[in-house]
C-alpha cells in the first residue's frame, strides 16, 4: 500500500496518547461546535473558536496576522513548537486552523487521524480541566497567499479553463437544490455551482471511524473526476472551511503541488451579480 | 478518582423530514451525551446532554428536526 505524499502531517491517537506530557507538543482543539470541547478534550488541549480566534471579526477575511501572532503567543507557541491539531466533524475545523497556520508559515503542524470522533469512541483519557501555558512572543512569517485563491484567479481559472474546480458541497448544495446545508441559514443568492466545477463532497475521504482513506482510494476518488496532477486545482464550498480540508487532503496527502483554497467560495461567487452559474447534479467526466 | 473518559459510544442513522441524520450517543461521567448531526456535509446541528440517555436524544432529535424544517429544497 502506498503511503501519503507527506506522511508526517497526520498523527494517530496510540501516539498522541503516549505524548500528553510533551512539553514539545502543543495540543488544539477546533470544533465546529464550539461548546464540544467543555464536555471533555484530550488532557493539555487548548480550545481554538473557529467563530471567534480563527477569522477578522470585522471585515470577511482570515485571521490578520497581529491576531494569529496573539493567539499563538497566548497558546504558548513558539516557532519550533509541534502544532497537533484535531476536532469535531472529521477534523473539519481542525483542517481550517491548518490552511491559516501554514499560510503564516509554522512549520510543524500535523492533524490527529480520525479527530475527536476517533478519541472518544475509543473511550481515551478526557478532561474538563483547561490549562495554560506560560505565553510565548510569536512572530509569524509573512503570510504565503500562494495557498489561497481569491475572486479573480477564479474567474480566470473558469474563462481558460486552466485549473480544476472542486466544489466539495454536498451534491443538493451543488446542484442548486438547496442554498446552505440543512439547518444552517441560506447566505447567498443563487443556488448552483461555479461553472467547470466537478463535485467531490469533502467527507468522502474519510472512513466510517473518521480517519483518512488510503492514499489509494483517495487517488481513484479524485481521478474519477479528474483530478490529478497534470493541473492547478481550486477547492471551494460555502465560506472556505469544508475546502480547506479537501486542500490538506489534495496537498498533503496525494501531494498535489499545485492547489489552492478558495475560502471567498459560494458565498462570494453565488452573491456576485452578473457571475456565471451552473445548475444541475454532477455529471460524469467528459459529459 | 475515576478518569474522565466517554463510554459507550454508539452510533446510528435515519431520516428526518427525509434528511439523512446521524445520531451519536456516549457517556462522560454522569452526562448522556447525544449530538444529531447531518450526513452530508457532516456538520452537528444539535447536541445535548442529559441525566439520562433517553432525554439527550430525545432533545437532539427535537432540535434537528426544528431545523431541518427550515431548509427550503427548490427546482432546479
Amino acid at each position: 500500500m502506498a503511503t501519503y505524499a507527506h506522511p508526517e502531517v497526520l498523527v494517530e491517537t496510540d501516539w498522541l496518547a503516549g505524548k500528553l506530557n510533551d512539553s514539545s507538543i502543543r495540543i488544539v482543539e477546533v470544533d465546529v461546535d464550539t461548546a464540544a470541547y467543555d464536555l471533555g478534550h484530550i488532557p493539555g488541549a487548548l480550545a481554538w473558536s473557529w467563530t471567534t480566534q480563527l477569522s477578522d471579526t470585522v471585515r470577511r477575511d482570515i485571521l490578520p496576522q497581529d491576531q494569529f501572532e496573539a493567539l499563538l503567543s497566548k497558546s504558548g507557541i513558539k516557532p519550533e513548537t509541534t502544532i497537533v491539531l484535531y476536532g469535531d466533524s472529521n477534523n473539519w475545523f481542525a483542517a481550517w486552523a491548518f490552511w491559516q497556520l501554514k499560510i503564516y508559515g509554522h512549520k510543524d503542524v500535523r492533524i490527529l487521524n480520525g479527530g475527536r470522533k476517533k478519541w472518544l469512541a475509543e473511550s481515551r483519557e478526557l478532561s474538563q480541566e483547561v490549562p495554560s501555558y506560560p505565553a510565548t512572543q510569536y512572530h509569524a512569517k509573512q503570510p504565503d497567499l500562494s495557498l489561497r485563491a481569491f475572486l479573480p484567479q477564479v474567474q480566470e481559472a473558469v474563462r481558460n479553463h486552466s485549473s480544476s474546480l472542486v466544489d466539495v458541497r454536498s451534491p443538493q448544495e451543488f446542484s442548486g437544490e438547496i442554498l446552505a446545508p440543512p439547518g444552517l441559514p441560506e447566505t447567498c443568492q443563487r443556488g448552483g455551482h461555479i461553472p467547470g466545477a466537478r463535485n467531490v463532497p469533502w467527507g468522502k475521504v474519510c472512513q466510517d471511524d473518521g480517519t483518512f482513506k488510503s492514499f489509494e482510494d483517495l487517488q481513484a476518488l479524485y481521478a474519477a473526476e479528474g483530478v490529478d496532477q497534470s493541473r492547478p486545482t481550486i477547492a471551494y464550498c460555502r465560506i472556505g472551511e469544508r475546502s480547506s480540508h479537501t486542500w490538506f487532503v489534495l496537498k498533503y496527502l496525494l501531494g498535489l503541488p499545485n492547489v489552492v483554497n478558495y475560502d471567498g467560495s459560494w458565498t462570494e461567487w453565488g452573491n456576485l451579480v452578473g457571475a456565471p452559474v451552473e445548475r444541475g447534479a454532477a455529471k460524469a467526466v467528459g459529459a | 478518582m475515576e478518569q474522565l473518559k466517554s463510554q459507550d459510544y454508539k452510533e446510528r442513522q435515519f431520516e428526518i423530514d427525509g434528511w439523512p441524520v446521524k445520531l451519536t450517543s456516549y457517556r462522560i461521567g454522569e452526562k448522556y451525551v447525544c449530538q444529531a448531526d447531518d450526513v452530508s456535509p457532516g456538520a452537528c446541528l444539535a447536541r445535548f446532554t442529559a441525566a439520562t440517555p433517553e432525554e439527550a436524544e430525545s432533545q437532539a432529535i427535537s432540535k434537528a428536526r426544528h431545523l431541518l424544517s427550515k431548509t427550503r429544497r427548490r427546482e432546479i
